[in-house]
């Protein structure tokens, strides 16, 4: 409950700064998007599956964007989103099928090639897709506004907000519901949960679907605030800095992806400013330290705190 | 597509594959006994690459560049970085996770990848490397009326065989060998019988490294290397390792060849779908068989 709170309190204080800090704007934009397509990795996480592929879907949707938005230069954004959303979720629902009979490795890796397909596939058609030079994405209406950027992108964060905070809160909502607890118990005793007459491909392939549903969302906004789609919004690099987030923040409680989104967000900035060459390689130290430091990333460390300073042995 | 293109795609799928077959070998050794899919690898491979690259060139300013001496520095690099990392890897960092969630495991293999990839760039930055000296020096060689390079079509292949016929020697004949398939079977087991399994993994680790970094010491005279080249290649050789199933070094052989043919016949047929072939081959492999070509069934632990 007060993760809750604190996030819509979170929500509130980041609007004030893109409204007085309009250079902000983008960065929250492309921030929220990160921990939105966090919160999509962290579902068959849950399940003890890590995807190394997953920005794939946000990939397939930003360009889903961009091409209906060539076609009909004159659709609304929201129409835009809502559209690229769909074929990348049923994309994610077909693909689905076939991922959720892999476990650990095995699921990772498949996903990575099938993102790495669609990449390679996305930079070679060139008269198609544009190459690696990607497609523009010139700035739609939105909800019927006829907008100047600032002012669009001051919608769009808000936009980006509340679906941010929809999101959470289905995230919160699923993982306590009877679907989502049996994902969890996929990762501790999947024999146990088909026993209980439960079809584990089918709990996987739920969850698989709605991190589909997420990472989508991410894409389709990602192309709107970019302006731009390009393949390699579905490199595994892209895919790496999810997992990277997701590991960061902890899954315990949709809050973790956008705090971990925040803090990668910033260091990004701070890396670039101070250490240009050296980004990668502050990423992967973070990444060991976290592993060996709070395994459950930094939403588990303050559970963890939390209960101990409550005395609650759980 | 006339016979001539066929014989050309034929040897450089060959020696494409060999490359790979070396890299693929490493991993699934590692896998084996470790249980870890090694994501470094790819920088081992990269790493091996660039060592082997800045050596030639020293070499070659000091006009030391004899032809055996080319061909001794490409396997002093693959040893040396083999080892130096294979060291680092295992000893001081896989070696802590030994029991842990084997996603953590992964991950861990993850953060060394990418912070190698940074290394990679420190040291050698980001213009691409080649020597293509020793090609040159070893000349050509003619096979049904198409002309190629000796190195390609004779040396890579030759060292891909002789490194898969001296494992199976290992594995099968000497008695370090067995200790290793032993573990690989039941690690506890095995340490009850008084096989020192921690010595084992370290030397299998090394060993598989070295393979990893062979594999592209032998690229850098007939490719140049750049960034981004060990992420490429660790994922192509997970392909193969996945397509023969996990810890098959038979299987892993015949895979790359598969995958090295067909991504070589590709680029004269279809070359947009190049770089995605072996993905394309895996997932049609594992649709179909779901844990590999090559897998055998196994009794299930609980």
């Amino acid at each position: 409950m007060r993760f809750g709170i604190f996030s819509m309190a979170l929500a509130l204080g980041l609007m004030a700064i893109g409204l007085f800090f309009p250079w902000m704007k983008t960065i929250g934009i492309l921030g929220l998007c990160y921990g939105l397509a966090s919160l999509g990795v962290a579902l068959p996480a849950r399940a003890g599956q890590v995807s190394f592929g997953h920005a794939m879907f946000a990939c397939v949707s930003a360009y889903a964007v961009a091409f209906i938005a060539k076609a009909f230069p004159h659709w609304d954004g929201v129409v835009l989103i809502a559209l690229g959303v769909s074929v990348s979720t049923l994309f994610a629902a077909l693909l689905g099928l076939f991922m959720v009979r892999y476990r650990g490795i095995f699921f990772g890796m498949l996903n990575l090639a099938v993102s790495m397909v669609i990449v390679a596939l996305l930079g070679k058609l060139y008269a198609l897709t544009g190459g690696s030079d990607g497609i523009r994405v010139d700035r739609p209406t939105f909800f019927g506004l006829v907008t100047e950027r600032s002012e669009f992108e001051t919608i769009l964060l808000g936009f980006m907000l509340l679906v941010s905070l929809g999101c959470g809160w289905f995230y919160q909502r699923f993982i306590h519901s009877a679907s989502g607890e049996a994902l969890s118990g996929l990762k501790t005793n999947e024999t146990r949960l088909e026993y209980l007459g439960l079809s584990a491909h089918r709990v996987l392939w739920v969850g698989y679907v709605i991190s589909g549903f997420f990472l989508s969302l991410a894409g389709a906004v990602f192309a709107l605030a970019q302006g731009l789609v390009t393949p390699d919004m579905g490199s595994w690099t892209r895919s790496g800095e999810f997992v990277f987030i997701m590991i960061l923040g902890g899954i315990n409680h949709a809050l973790g992806a956008f705090v971990g989104a925040g803090i990668f967000e910033l260091v990004k900035l701070a890396a670039s400013a101070y250490m240009a060459g050296v980004w990668q390689l502050l990423l992967g130290v973070t990444l060991l330290v976290v592993i060996v430091v709070a395994p459950e990333g930094i939403i588990g460390a303050l559970e963890k705190r939390k209960s101990k300073k409550q005395g609650d042995p759980a | 597509m006339n016979l001539d293109t066929l014989l050309l795609g034929v040897a450089d799928g060959v020696s494409y594959a060999s490359l790979l077959f070396l890299m693929s070998l490493g991993l699934t050794l590692i896998f084996g006994v470790l249980g870890v899919l090694n994501i470094a690898h790819g920088s081992l491979y990269a790493f091996g690459g660039y060592t082997a690259a800045s050596i030639t060139s020293f070499v070659m300013r000091h006009d030391l560049a004899s032809t055996p001496m080319l061909f001794a520095v490409l396997l002093l690099a693959a040893v040396i970085v083999g080892v130096v990392m294979g060291l680092v890897l295992e000893v001081g960092l896989l070696r802590y996770f030994q029991n842990k969630d084997p996603v953590l495991q992964l991950l861990v293999t993850f953060a060394a990848f990418v912070i190698f990839e940074d290394l990679q760039k420190l040291i050698w930055g980001t213009s691409p490397y080649s020597a293509g000296e020793l090609v040159t020096r070893l000349g050509t060689i003619e096979v049904f009326n198409v002309t190629y390079t000796t190195y390609q079509v004779l040396v890579i292949p030759c060292i891909a065989l002789i490194s898969y016929l001296g494992l199976n020697f290992f594995l099968k004949k000497t008695s370090l060998g067995k200790q290793t398939v032993a573990i690989t079977h039941h690690r506890e087991v095995a340490t009850a019988l008084g096989i020192n399994a921690k010595k084992i993994a370290t030397l299998v680790f090394v060993l598989g490294a070295v393979f990893g970094a062979l594999g592209g010491a032998l690229a850098v005279p007939v490719s140049s290397l750049s960034p981004g080249i060990g992420a490429e290649m660790i994922v192509v050789s997970f392909t193969v390792v996945a397509t023969a199933g996990l810890g098959q070094v038979t299987g892993a052989l015949i895979t790359s060849l598969m995958i090295g043919l067909a991504r070589s016949m590709a680029v004269y047929v279809a070359p947009e779908f190049e770089v995605a072939m072996p993905y394309i081959i895996m997932l049609g492999v594992l649709l179909l068989r779901p844990n590999g070509l090559f897998t055998v069934a196994q009794a299930r632990r609980i």
